[in-house]
């Protein structure tokens, strides 16, 4: 096996990916301390925060999935089972005994099956619902005098909605920071995430 | 050149001087130079001109003190738990704030709401007739000097002050700031820090300025009327009253908009009254149930910290309190109340006047109430409130004796008395809605946006921060530390299986 560097993530992505971890780190902080876990900003400044940070991210969101469908890279996120269960073997059992990591990433395919599905329900389910559920929040009092559109008789369903996504995308970043620290040396999987390139292993012939 | 105005700055504008609506010089007009002796006499000559003026009063609360169905008002069958009831007016002590002349027997006293000076005329002609009637040449010459009072003091007239209408209403249930909590004799020249709309270095407004008066009915709520039936702002309707806050603010007043969005459920008051009773202390608790006791034969006169009375003998047990944080209920604008007539429980709290409201309705909002509690007297076999005579013969005051002021009051009213009294706890709620503070005093969003905070109670409304979602918060918190371990445990497990293996 050799090693080689390819050019994984592109200035856009790397942008992209920064900004939205930044945002999403900052509306759980605030999310929480907004839902009254601690506080930390003092409740005004962290609904001003939470706000700011949650339109932001809904202009970001939109210019990720037009680069997506402009690029084709919407393709590094079809689901497959081909080596599913090795990977997920790997990472349950391989890893431990020091085996090297059954996926070969490559220009054409960035992500291991498991990431795919996983990236793919928190794009396509996850943040939009917690999108969605924020834009509701935020201008429920406007839809009833627009009519028709109440879907709610209270913000109650909606915040209950906004609060269990807020726990999953919590959850998601703890196990997503975890897995950076499983690459070659702790921090390499975030060095080529800030830098573009990453070292793979091409599989001998 | 377009100026944009804020919402605040359509409020700005009212700061007009009220001198602006006077167009005559009473003291040049020969009407008033008259040799006046009761206050009939002046009443007339006033009438002789507005000659409407009496019909327009007599056809108000202020004059009747009761409702079109006779059966609610201070002058008809409710109560309260201050002093109770006024016994169909018989109670003397509480008809002087009535705006006749000695109640309402010898007609409408103008001077009560419209004299700008703080001179007592109905004191001056009873001094005028003891001096003027005597020959001897001093009293002579003093019932010359009261009347020149009294005729430069008459023509000193025009809209109410806030001093006009504050000797009632600032005083009401016996002295100042008992009752209502906002309302107290600090607002008679109040700063702008306790009332940045009436403070005289704010707008200086009197209170006429927002209880819009049309053919004397001064705009406001009374028992179970509400101040205004809907919401309106003077941009929607420049005829609308200004009682409301939205008449001149509008529903949007805040720049941020997150805090325009509170104002279909919270009520302006909520948050820009933080506290009552800011300059000087308001009753809290009146406990009917103590009085009586005398010492050596003597009534006794015990004052508490806040310099006001503890115990009296012919009141009983009070308690007082200042910077109050009010209580908050649902309110769409109209109150509840009991009178005499009605059947009470006495083994629970009895509330006498009530907030009514609710988290469906859209037009209540979450509001400050006062909650005067206290002791007062029932029947024991009829369990209804009773309302004791006071002041006049065979009164409690005079007599000291609750069966004599129980028979004589329920007589008086013609309501049944089954001869067995004891004491029940009752509440009565007052909307705290004056003393309104300057912006940056308003309540914080942490003091309501918490579990333990000014709106612990309130139902109905999901309330960021004060609001959990029982399981979902437990199992949650529960999975992600599991998440945290599992991720801990396995970084772990690397680290011991990577020593290993090197």
């Amino acid at each position: 096996m050799s090693e080689k560097k390819i050019y994984l993530f592109t200035r856009f992505e790397r942008l992209w990916h920064w900004t939205q971890a930044v945002l999403i780190i900052l509306l759980l902080i605030t999310g929480f301390e907004i839902h009254g876990t601690y506080s930390l900003f003092g409740y005004k400044r962290a609904v001003t925060i939470h706000n700011f940070c949650g339109i932001t991210w809904i202009i970001l969101f939109f210019l990720f999935v037009f680069w997506l469908f402009v690029t084709g890279e919407w393709k590094q996120y079809i689901p497959t089972s081909k080596k599913m269960g090795e990977v997920i073997l790997f990472y349950s059992y391989g890893i431990f005994k020091g085996r090297s990591h059954p996926f070969h990433k490559s220009r054409e395919h960035k992500h291991n099956p498991l990431q795919r599905i996983v990236y793919l329900i928190l794009a396509s389910f996850f943040l939009p619902i917690q999108i969605l559920s924020g834009i509701y929040y935020y201008t429920y009092h406007m839809w009833p005098k627009m009519g028709g559109f109440a879907i709610f008789s209270s913000i109650n369903p909606v915040a209950f909605i906004h609060t269990l996504f807020a726990f999953i995308i919590l959850q998601f970043l703890i196990i997503h920071i975890y897995m950076t620290t499983t690459g070659e040396t702790l921090f390499s999987h975030i060095k080529s995430m800030f830098t573009g390139w990453e070292k793979v292993e091409e599989p001998s012939n | 050149m377009i100026i944009i105005l804020s919402p605040n700055a359509w409020a700005v504008q009212g700061k007009k001087e009220e001198d602006l609506l006077i167009t005559a010089d009473h003291s040049k007009f020969k009407e008033l130079k008259g040799d006046f002796r009761d206050g009939k006499d002046l009443t007339n000559k006033c009438l002789k001109c507005h000659n409407l003026a009496a019909i327009q009063v007599k056809k108000t609360f202020h004059w009747t003190w009761r409702d079109k169905s006779g059966l609610k008002g201070k002058g008809a069958y409710s109560l309260n738990n201050f002093c109770i009831s006024t016994n169909f007016m018989h109670d003397e002590e509480c008809t002087s704030c009535h705006i006749g002349w000695k109640g309402k027997m010898h007609g409408i006293n103008c001077l009560k709401c419209h004299l700008q000076t703080k001179e007592d005329i109905a004191s001056d002609m009873k001094d005028y007739i003891f001096f003027s009637g005597s020959k001897d040449k001093d009293s002579q010459e003093m019932a010359q000097d009261i009347k020149n009072t009294i005729l430069d003091n008459i023509v000193k007239v025009g809209p109410p002050t806030r001093r006009n209408c504050g000797q009632c209403h600032f005083k009401g249930g016996g002295g100042d700031g008992v009752k209502h909590g906002d309302l107290d004799t600090s607002l008679i020249n109040p700063k702008r820090d306790l009332d940045v709309h009436m403070g005289v270095d704010g707008g200086n407004f009197s209170c006429v300025r927002c209880h819009t008066t049309i053919k004397h009915k001064i705009a406001g709520r009374y028992y179970s009327h509400p101040a205004v039936k809907e919401r309106k702002s003077l941009v929607q309707d420049d005829m609308a009253s200004k009682i409301t806050c939205v008449a001149c603010h509008t529903n949007t007043p805040h720049k941020e908009s997150i805090l325009n969005d509170h104002t279909n459920k919270v009520a302006c008051q909520a948050c820009h009254i933080p506290e009552f009773a800011r300059k000087k202390p308001t009753e809290m608790w009146w406990d009917w149930s103590t009085a009586g006791r005398t010492k050596n034969g003597k009534q006794i006169r015990k004052m508490g910290p806040l310099g006001k009375p503890i115990y009296t003998t012919i009141r009983g047990s009070k308690k007082w309190a200042k910077n109050v944080v009010p209580e908050y209920y649902w309110y769409n604008g109209t109150m509840g109340s009991l009178t005499v007539k009605d059947k009470i429980d006495p083994s629970h709290e009895v509330a006498i006047r009530w907030p009514i409201g609710s988290p469906k309705d859209k037009n209540s909002r979450i509001y400050p109430f006062k909650i005067h509690r206290g002791k007062q007297p029932y029947d024991k076999k009829y369990h209804t409130l009773l309302p004791p005579l006071l002041s006049v013969e065979d009164g409690f005051w005079l007599t000291l004796d609750w069966q004599k002021a129980l028979k004589h009051g329920c007589e008086i009213m013609g309501i049944p008395y089954s001869g067995e009294y004891g004491f029940v706890r009752t509440s009565f709620a007052f909307p705290i809605t004056h003393m309104v503070a300057p912006k940056e005093m308003a309540v914080r969003c942490i003091e309501c946006h918490t579990q333990n905070g000014r709106l612990k109670h309130i139902k109905g409304v999901y309330i960021p921060g004060r609001d959990r979602f029982g399981i979902l918060d437990n199992l949650a918190w529960t999975i992600i530390l599991l998440t945290l371990i599992g991720v801990l445990m396995h970084g772990l497990g690397r680290i011991i299986f990577n020593k290993r293996r090197s």
